[in-house]
């Protein structure tokens, strides 16, 4: 035996050996604390993360109601179809056999891709609102993939589809820039939010909140216990919402419109005197419902950048020159200042044009209108009239006092995207633009008719002869709040309120349909052409009805209609349609209306040297 | 012959197998079943197995083994050479030829043997020595023992293993009273091959042993060959690096990253340490741990069994574990202290060092402290061979213990 094995020496080595164990013992126990008691928080979250998928579960939204308590947009239940990946590769091979089993769109992949990409721990939307024979396919083949998670939720549903487009609005996916610019509070990647009308202005009292439950998946990705019935937050539904749209109205516009005049673009408001939205279309229209179930790039740009752009609101976001409808606020204007009254008479008679400095400004109508008094100025549309009216007035005076009226902001509607009316605020608009001497007094007569630096939506128009139609108060028109503050007055006394109601009545000179009853209805309104350097001009007509008791304005656009007499008897059936609820024997009174052509005088050449002449003189 | 059965040992081994089966149990407890539900009775049956041979090995007279340990060592030789040509994979070593089969079904691996063999024959090769290896020539035979087995599971390969028999040359030498700066210089190859990944390091090390080797004193013939060794080593570890498997090259890289590639060779790790932190004091409770249930534990009742005990019984199941383990390792400290005579007190402390290094290797690449390798824990793992060769380990230490015990040795 060697000497190393003596007692004293190996009991040595024994206790080196066992202070060796302490040490590698304690090393380990060392790693373990800090794992487990110092950093155990942070590891329970990852196991959490590795096993729990989180789930949001879509809220209903709330229900748009019409002002008779008929559903604009309602909840149909759906269903949605969700993968579960482990990694991006994992995704895209389930994807492919998904693609295999059920036609799908040719960027599917890329979009849950991306979509994946925002939320890896979060099922990727594959299919927004898949068709039952989808789900039953998808179903039958479950074994073959993995992480599938098909679920019912509620979708948004439009009965009325297209003739509710510009007004509803749509609802799709949240954009990344949106979520970004925080544009929808409470939105998550992948949450439904509205994009257009009373379905994006709206969004936060209707979207609701979206609930949250947890899947348990285990390494592979397949889900092995589904939390989704007891959620941990409960999806609460969003509110109801009442509006003051008139849907048959809504919906009767949309059928005439398609029905007669399919290939026409343009739009057509109506609402009460004191500003209840009752309908708003815009034409060419799209159906919201398309967008449920996703459209694809492809899609989107057609609606958005095609030649007829579906997408855009002419009723509220569409501007055009205003022609002769605008008569009636230099005539209102002129009234509240005093400078006339319905009988006053201009110095110079029309006799085709109006001569001032050294230029013709021409009347529509070349013969001549002789002379007339206000009323029938209105009622012939005279622009003669009106370039010596607008004289009267005075440049400074027109200007500060139309934008007082409201035609150079945006009305306040409750719907969004609304596009600034454009007048000039003050005669520094032309310092600016064409300089100190650069413009003369000639200005004003382009304006008094309608012409010139004016461009108004429809929205804006119409609600300006809606306080002719009503108490004289400029109503902001509204869909679902009322406004807080009343309109501003037009400033005119009830009777010169009447008059002008009254010259709007004669310009529909034979506008009258007899009811069966033997009653009349009684039809205000202008026509008016929209200049239109690129092509035809576009036709006006705002009207309202009873003229003795207007109940309803409407106002419309056709674009490229080249006269306001193409418009009206679209507008006059409308207004007939809504006043059928309140006496239905309107429904058989034949509609035959004439009105005066009055084409878009042509726009007198305002340049710089015919202008400084004209000062001299 | 009379014998006599150590009981702390007893209660030890005890303890540390119940504790193995239930974690075996749980282990197999996933919410997708796998072969895993039912390890924990073929693992019975392994106990069982494993119990009859160290009973045979306690029965066995110490000359017989100390005649018999060339012929044993050249058997584990002869089928580790097997293994080579006909060795199949298996686990988190799929791709190594570790395991023998036989028309496809794999009976063992021939490793395990290979170590008790090893430890043998260096236990009858120390003990027959006058005095202690004192030079690094006296070493040459021990390492050569070592080294012949070493050289055959890194063919396989099979790096854990390869770990396994230097630890036990180590310890063995350590207990046969060889000085430790003596262990010191013939470990420095290795040193300098790990320190090799970064030039200032490796630098700091050759300087430092330099010194050791001029304040030493040792032959200069050995210094010289020490100091060019370790040179050589700085200059072949990127040679080395480049001849391993790239699985292996991704294990180190994972251990000492392994968020580098969370999905692939670093998602054991990872998902082990979640298992592991997530447990906290007293874990998610047996049969419990979610991470395990939900299958994100790799190789759960074999290589990662260490990883539900954290999960599910928490750091208060680990200590009790490690606990465990340490009173075993001090049993047998103090079986192979009072060990009748050299050889098999070197049996003894070899066997120690055997279960050491799967223990520490074990359960410390379960928390990232030791590369990930196939290195079964001693009494938890599911696996026949390892099972056998803790049993007949245990029984030649049963053997020892009741020889001193019946010789009346007198604790000085």
């Amino acid at each position: 035996m060697s000497i190393a094995f003596t007692p004293f020496r190996v009991r040595e080595r024994a206790t080196i050996a066992t202070w060796v164990l302490a040490g590698v013992f304690l090393l380990v126990a060392g790693a373990f604390f800090r794992a487990q008691i110092l950093s155990n928080e942070d590891y329970r979250r990852r196991s959490d993360n590795n096993r729990l998928r989180k789930l949001t579960l879509a809220s209903p939204r709330g229900i748009i109601f019409d002002r008779d308590g008929k559903a604009i947009a309602e909840n149909a239940s759906g269903f949605t179809v969700k993968l579960l990946a482990g990694s991006k590769d994992s995704l895209r091979a389930v994807l492919r056999r998904i693609t295999a089993l059920v036609p799908s769109a040719e960027d599917l992949e890329s979009q849950v891709v991306r979509r994946y990409e925002t939320a890896p721990f979060q099922p990727a939307l594959v299919y927004p609102n898949a068709s039952i024979e989808t789900v039953a396919t998808l179903e039958e083949h479950r074994y073959l993939l993995p992480g599938l998670v098909i679920r019912t939720e509620p979708r948004r549903y439009y009965r009325a589809g297209k003739a509710v487009a510009h007004l509803v609005g749509y609802v799709s996916e949240v954009s990344a820039d949106e979520l970004e610019r925080k544009r929808f509070p409470g939105a998550r990647s992948g949450s439904l939010v509205g994009k257009d009308g009373l379905e994006a202005k709206y969004d936060s009292v209707v979207r609701g909140l979206e609930g949250e439950s947890f899947i348990e998946v285990d390494a592979r990705g397949r889900m092995v216990r589904d939390g989704s019935q007891q959620p941990v937050l409960k999806p609460v539904p969003g509110e109801r919402i009442r509006t003051t749209i008139d849907l048959d109205l809504q919906t009767y516009i949309d059928s005439l419109w398609t029905a007669e005049r399919p290939d026409m673009t343009g739009a057509m408001v109506a609402m009460t005197p004191d500003g209840q939205l009752l309908a708003l279309y815009s034409a060419p229209t799209y159906d919201p419902n398309e967008f449920i179930t996703g459209v694809s790039s492809a899609r989107y740009a057609e609606l958005t950048t095609g030649s007829a752009k579906p997408l855009f609101d002419r009723a509220v976001s569409g501007s055009f020159p205003p022609g002769s409808p605008f008569k009636l606020v230099t005539a209102a204007v002129a009234l509240k200042r005093g400078i006339v009254d319905f009988s006053s008479h201009m110095p110079q008679a029309c006799t085709g044009g109006f001569r001032f400095g050294n230029r013709v400004f021409h009347c529509w109508k070349k013969s001549g209108h002789g002379s007339l008094d206000l009323t029938d100025a209105i009622a012939a549309s005279c622009d003669v009239y009106f370039y010596q009216l607008g004289l009267r007035i005075g440049l400074p005076n027109l200007l500060s006092d139309v934008t007082a009226l409201g035609l150079a902001s945006p009305t306040g509607l409750d719907l969004g995207s609304e596009r600034t009316s454009f007048f000039p605020p003050s005669t520094a608009y032309y310092d600016r633009t064409y300089g100190k001497r650069g413009w003369t007094q000639a200005t004003i007569l382009n304006l008094s008719i309608g012409q010139g630096e004016n461009t108004q939506t429809l929205i804006n128009l119409v609600r300006f002869y809606a306080a002719l139609a009503g108490d004289g108060t400029i109503p902001t028109p509204y869909v679902v709040t009322r406004p807080v503050r009343g309109g501003r007055s037009l400033g005119l006394t009830p009777d010169q309120l009447k008059g002008l109601q009254d010259a709007l009545v004669k310009v529909v000179a034979h506008g009258t349909a007899a009811a069966s009853g033997g009653r009349d209805l009684k039809v205000a309104g202008k026509t008016g052409t929209a200049q239109n350097p690129q092509g035809d001009d576009h036709g006006w007509f705002i009207g309202f009805a009873p003229a003795d008791n207007p109940k309803i304005v409407v106002g419309s656009i056709m674009e490229h209609a080249k006269h306001g007499t193409v418009v009206a008897p679209y507008v006059v059936k409308a207004i007939r349609r809504y006043l059928q609820k309140f006496d239905p024997t309107l429904a058989k009174a034949p509609i035959k209306i004439v009105i005066q052509d009055d084409s878009a005088t042509t726009d007198t050449d305002l340049s710089a040297d015919t202008v400084v002449r004209a000062r001299r003189r | 012959m009379r014998t006599t059965i150590d009981r702390r040992l007893l209660v030890v081994l005890l303890g540390l197998c119940i504790y193995g089966i239930a974690m075996v149990y749980s282990a197999g407890q996933t919410d997708v079943p796998t072969y895993a539900e039912r390890a924990w009775i073929k693992q019975l049956g392994w106990m069982v197995i494993g119990i009859v041979a160290g009973a045979a090995a306690f029965r066995m007279s110490f000359r017989l083994l100390e005649w018999a340990a060339p012929y044993l060592y050249g058997l584990g030789l002869f089928l580790l050479l097997l293994t080579l040509v006909i060795g199949t994979g298996a686990g988190t070593a799929a791709s190594s030829k570790s395991w023998l089969a036989i028309g496809g079904v794999r009976i063992g691996q021939p490793v395990e043997l290979a170590k008790l063999g090893t430890i043998l024959l260096l236990a009858r090769y120390l003990s027959a020595l006058r005095q202690p290896p004192g030079t690094l020539r006296d070493l040459v035979a021990p390492g050569l023992i070592t080294g012949i087995p070493v050289l055959l599971v890194m063919a396989q390969p099979d790096l854990g293993s390869a770990i396994v028999f230097v630890g036990i040359l180590f310890a063995m030498l350590f207990w046969c009273g060889v000085r430790p700066s003596l262990l010191l210089l013939l470990a420095s190859p290795g040193v300098s091959l790990l320190l090799a990944v970064d030039t200032r390091w490796w630098g700091a090390w050759i300087l430092l042993l330099t010194m050791l080797l001029l304040v030493w004193r040792i032959y200069v013939s050995e210094g010289v060959f020490i100091w060019l060794v370790n040179s050589a080593m700085g200059v072949i570890a990127i040679v080395l690096w480049n001849r391993l498997k790239p699985y292996q090259q991704q294990r180190l890289v994972s251990f000492l990253r392994p968020e580098a590639d969370p999905s692939r060779s670093g998602y054991q790790v990872i998902q082990s340490k979640v298992a592991i932190g997530s447990g906290g004091w007293f874990g998610n409770g047996w049969l419990h741990g979610p991470q395990k249930r939900l299958a994100f534990l790799p190789e759960q009742p074999t290589d990662f069994i260490f990883s539900v005990v954290g999960e599910e019984l928490g750091f208060v199941g680990v200590l009790l574990a490690m606990g465990l383990f340490l009173a075993l390792f001090l049993v047998l400290l103090r079986i192979a202290r009072r060990a009748t005579e050299s050889f098999s007190s070197l049996v003894v402390f070899g066997i120690l060092g055997l279960l050491l290094i799967h223990v520490f290797e074990n359960v410390g690449m379960t928390i990232s402290l030791m590369p990930i390798t196939g290195i079964p824990l001693p009494f938890f793992s599911y696996g026949g061979s390892f099972i056998l060769t803790c049993g007949i380990a245990m029984g030649l230490v049963f053997r020892v213990a009741s020889d001193s015990r019946m010789s009346g040795y007198l604790d000085t």
